[in-house]
């Protein structure tokens, strides 16, 4: 019988209320008295030198209030970066100047130059027209192979060369790694490219800032996943504002993905702006601005190697990625190929020896930096596509040799060989549901099936591990990381009983404040309804890291947790005084309070009372009033895993393939809304899928974006999705958070992939193809010229 | 978008006579030039609207031709003509979304002459004439090249006679993000032959598939073409597909389309 309320219930998600009704208040939906309007002019070209920006024809236009160009931020910091990587020989990666506007040379399309602010929107974009910007133009720098050759044009002139490091891990394993391989029985080698993405969420960027002179503060309301970090970045490093003068406040967020997660130049313009001008400014990001402005995500370009023992055992993996970092370094973009990649790379697997290499690359192209899965993707596709390759090469079932490498139930805690220690999983489990949910037994049928009609049908396997729950304060400081990543709560309980929960992870689409609420009142025992959940806004919430890297359920929902644990160890001191018993037999259950083993009760209203009205109340022992602040920090990643299953159909005419079926088996430890992680897996699936079947982010030659719209980006829509068939009922509860959960936010995006090239492999090679890879996005055009290559 | 004079008459000559001061434009449906002038590509100073036209909208078959208003939208194509020519009516329903059909109009695509667009196909695969405020043209001279026309500044396309087919049937193969055709064919069967018109492919824009034609008069049937094959020379390449894919896409969406024909 499901339960109808608290953890484990599928509730509907509150929050739809006000989205599903139009009744949302996005940043867009900011309006402040007096606004002016912001409009960047931005570079048309790749890499090139200023020669003069001329702005006397546009400052007399009508409507304009200033026009801002770097000069106007000279005193102003760089856009900082967040993650420092320390290179294979201990040396500190190369970290360019990151400027709001671009200082002498612009270095990708989409580079903001200057900046007119007006009286309308029209009017910013009249006389941003009329701006006459003279630009040398210079070589640009887009493959990262040649980039980082010698003599190579460089995208920053005041570095050594455009290589921002050259990371290896585990550098102590290298030699061994090399040995493994030339000893090994068999080695499966496939070279790919992890393709670059936009995330377009449906929500562009926006950004209002509001300085009242009156008070020295700033207001900044902009589209983030995480305003205290925005607040820490722009105001320590950027603009030298403190923090009690300047409030950050992520509104209803149209989505993310990760591409808000970012301190972006545009936040810290409006902000700086405001003070100047003495007016609101507000900005407003246009779709195709966005292509060009917010960071885009992979784009890595990879060779890994597989080698085996004679029993198909893996014996060690050796990668070697160049991973591009685009012309600025964005807030965590260091990281994402490192650390949330190399250590990823045992996957499900016992393979004791593991060499990562990453370079990681400036080019003349648009920042790159996470996206929905982060590092995790990468490594995760590469991984489950030499598996794949391997099994087809020596003749086994892919399922069994998975299998027969995988990591045992009895073997957890697993220590892998690239320093993570996984705590809990049971890959078997989820494989074996997987297969039993895709009813691989009577495939071949569906095979004969398809032929009949002409097409070819084919089953791609995956199986990911992901870390998440991001994560250990002191191990990421140690691997360069220049913030904490504990997570806050502070749970207010009211007078007569009805909670406010200020935490600090941000919901911008998933679900926070119906699952946290469901928690809260799962712990004392209350309907839902009495328990809000407060978001987004730095006066209002304690410090607080934000949403990303599927954290918010197990940090965030701890620090929760933890307050709320508080919050009931002093409700029940109070239940005691009221009821004259001992602490210690004080028991809460269903909202009431008892004394073990007699009739007596209060019930949690009463007690909340007399915390604010304590008329009758240990004050000599205790302070009055209900809330409580708790910071977590999770002492491990936590680590779900799962099988993704993809059944697809394949047109040897044309080479379009149809996704028939998505099988999802996942292992999330505990579930605390089985609804809203169904939805999470369907729309990181749909990411997923698009990655692999559609979307793509190319320059031309000169550094031009040639899928810089709609036109020619191609967005999965509901048509190229399969029903979505998704499990979690295989679940080992992670060890070390109170609630046992391991995140769900990223896993579809993680593990679906190469489930769906795979089984395009499959498919061409069941009909006869000799194809062993197609890169990412498998489009129809892709998929014809290797079968007729 | 820059700010302009937006005028609605309500009959051809007021529109003619409306087009003629300098930087007017004439618009019907708008699909493509609503989001030029809001990225601030075009910048007319005045749109002239043919939709307020009464001549100028409907779908009517009188002695086997189909002739279609101007300003007729795509939605009313595809329910109107369906009874009267199917093969058009099929291609009217599977452009764009149903919004862009609700809106956009044939008038407005074949002025435009995308060479992604589907209705090209359909008139020059079906011998159209389009008929304008000054004279009729026929298919075979209307289309010039991309985005190119016989039309002259200021010349309204004022509807579409279709001669109506024994047989017909248009296959496209989308582009998988803008849901343009990547390749569409258009077959028409008359009785005194086949026409194949092929859109999406050609850097020359829509164009004809004369081989295919004539093997399709002798024999109306996907084998017929199955020895003859299109040169990828002068076929778009671009993120979406190359040359050789198009010219490959040209003779299976040809056979598909013959297979369909109805």
């Amino acid at each position: 019988m499901p339960k109808d309320g608290g953890i484990g219930a599928s509730t509907k998600r509150r929050e739809d209320v006000r989205f599903l009704t139009g009744k949302g208040r996005y940043t867009d939906d900011i309006n402040l008295q007096n606004q002016t309007y912001a409009w960047f002019v931005r570079s048309d070209i790749a890499h090139g030198t200023i020669q003069n920006i001329d702005t006397s024809d546009a400052e007399s236009m009508d409507g304009v209030v200033k026009i801002f160009t770097s000069k106007d931020f000279e005193a102003a910091g760089g856009i900082p970066c967040g993650w420092q990587v320390t290179d294979r020989f201990g040396q500190p990666m190369q970290e360019p100047k990151h400027p709001i506007l671009a200082e002498g040379k612009v270095r990708h399309v989409g580079d903001p130059i200057a900046v007119v602010v007006a009286e309308t929107l029209e009017q910013a974009r009249d006389a941003a027209e009329a701006i006459d910007i003279d630009i040398d133009e210079l070589e640009p720098v887009l493959d990262m192979k040649a980039a980082i050759q010698d003599g190579a044009t460089k995208v920053h002139d005041d570095l050594t060369s455009n290589l921002c490091y050259d990371w290896g891990f585990v550098e102590e394993n290298r030699e061994a790694v090399d040995e493994a391989i030339k000893n090994a029985h068999h080695v499966t080698t496939l070279e790919l490219v992890n393709n670059r993405l936009c995330a377009n969420p449906m929500e562009p960027r926006v950004a209002v800032a509001d300085y009242s002179q009156a008070n020295d503060e700033y207001t900044l309301y902009t589209t983030s996943q995480n305003p205290h970090v925005i607040r820490l970045l722009m105001g320590a490093f950027v603009l030298s504002i403190p923090e009690h003068k300047l409030r950050v406040v992520a509104p209803d967020v149209g989505g993310g993905f990760g591409s808000k997660i970012y301190h972006y130049a545009e936040e810290a313009f409006v902000t700086h702006a405001s003070k100047i001008v003495g007016r609101p400014v507000k900005w407003t990001s246009t779709r195709s601005e966005a292509f060009i402005s917010d960071a885009h995500g992979r784009d890595h370009v990879t060779k890994i190697e597989l080698a085996m023992d004679e029993n198909h055992k893996f014996t060690a993996v050796r990668t070697d990625t160049y991973a591009n970092m685009g012309a600025y370094l964005s807030t965590f973009a260091p990281s994402i190929p490192t650390w949330l990649h190399g250590t990823l790379m045992a996957g499900n697997y016992t393979t004791p020896l593991v060499y990562v290499n990453v370079k990681a690359v400036f080019t003349n192209t648009v920042p790159v930096d996470a996206y929905r899965g982060a590092g995790r993707p990468e490594a995760t596709f590469q991984l489950e596509r030499v598996v794949d390759k391997a099994a087809r090469e020596i003749g086994m079932d892919p399922a069994e040799l998975r299998r027969l490498n995988f990591i045992k139930p009895d073997q957890f805690p697993y220590d892998t060989p690239v320093a993570v220690t996984y705590d809990t999983g049971n890959y078997h489990a989820t494989l074996d549901k997987g297969l039993e949910m895709v009813d691989y037994a009577n495939f071949d049928a569906r095979v004969a099936e398809s032929k009949a009609r002409g097409k070819l049908r084919g089953l791609g396997l995956a199986h990911f591990i992901e870390a998440c729950g991001i994560a250990p304060s002191n191990l990421v400081g140690q691997l360069g990381a220049r913030a904490g990543l504990y997570e806050s709560a502070t749970v207010r309980v009211n007078a007569t009983g009805s909670i406010s929960v200020m935490t600090g992870s941000h919901s911008h689409g998933q679900g926070h404040e119906t699952s946290f609420a469901q928690v809260v009142a799962e712990m004392i025992g209350i309907d839902a309804s009495q328990v809000d959940i407060v978001h987004g806004d730095t006066s209002k919430t304690p410090m607080g890291m934000g949403t990303y890297g599927s954290r918010s359920i197990a940090v965030g929902g701890s620090a929760m947790v933890r307050a709320t644990e508080k919050i009931i160890n002093k409700a029940k001191k109070i239940a005691a005084h009221l009821m004259e018993a001992s602490e210690g037999d004080i028991e809460l259950k269903d909202g009431q309070f008892t004394v073990a083993g007699t009739d007596k009760s209060v019930a949690w209203g009463d007690v909340t009372l007399a915390a604010y009205v304590p008329h009758n109340y240990p004050l000599e022992e205790i302070e009055p009033g209900l809330e409580e602040t708790a910071f977590y920090d999770p002492s491990n990643f936590t680590y779900p895993s799962g099988a993704y299953i993809c059944e697809v159909e394949v047109d040897p005419d044309t080479g379009k393939v149809d996704v028939l079926g998505f099988i999802a088996a996942d292992d999330f430890g505990n579930v605390i809304n089985p609804m809203i992680v169904e939805g999470q897996v369907h729309g990181g699936v749909a990411q997923g899928i698009g990655q692999a079947m559609l979307e793509n982010t190319v320059f031309d030659e000169n550094g031009q974006l040639l899928s810089g719209s709609f036109m020619d980006y191609a967005m999965p829509r509901a048509s190229d999705m399969p029903m979505f068939d998704v499990d979690h009922s295989c679940q080992t509860p992670c060890t070390h958070n109170p609630l046992g959960v391991k995140g769900c936010g990223e896993a579809g995006a993680i593990g679906s992939p190469p489930a769906v090239v795979n089984a395009v492999i499959d498919a061409l090679q069941r009909g006869g193809y000799d194809v062993d890879h197609i890169d990412m996005p498998v489009s129809p055009s892709r998929v014809w010229e290797a079968m007729n290559k | 978008m820059h700010n302009f004079e937006f005028v609605k008459p309500s009959t051809v000559e007021e529109a003619v006579a409306a087009l003629q001061s300098d930087e007017a434009q004439p618009m019907s449906g708008g699909q493509t030039l609503l989001p030029t002038m809001k990225q601030r590509l075009a910048a007319p100073e005045k749109l002239v609207s043919l939709t307020g036209i009464a001549s100028m909208q409907g779908v009517s078959a009188v002695g086997g031709v189909l002739t279609i208003g101007g300003a007729t939208t795509h939605a009313t194509v595809a329910t109107e003509a369906a009874a009267h020519y199917p093969g058009l009516a099929g291609l009217a329903a599977h452009i764009g979304d149903p919004a862009v059909r609700n809106r956009g109009t044939i008038g407005g695509s074949l002025a435009n002459n995308d060479p992604a667009a589907c209705y090209p196909s359909a008139a020059l695969g079906s011998g159209a004439t389009i008929v304008t405020n000054a004279r009729e043209i026929a298919a075979d001279d209307y289309f010039q090249g991309m985005f190119t026309t016989a039309l002259e500044e200021g010349e309204i396309v004022t509807g579409v006679r279709f001669p109506i087919p024994q047989a017909s049937n248009y296959q496209k193969f989308e582009q998988p993000a803008s849901r343009f055709a990547l390749t569409g064919v258009f077959v028409a069967k008359y009785a005194d032959g086949v026409r194949v018109a092929v859109t999406g492919a050609s850097e020359e824009g829509v164009f004809r598939w004369t081989e295919a034609e004539a093997a399709l008069s002798a024999n109306f049937s996907p084998d017929a073409i199955e020895g003859l094959s299109v040169s990828a020379d002068g076929m778009i390449g671009d993120l979406h597909g190359t040359p050789a894919y198009r010219a490959h896409l040209i003779k299976v969406l040809t056979k598909r389309a013959v297979a369909a024909a109805s």
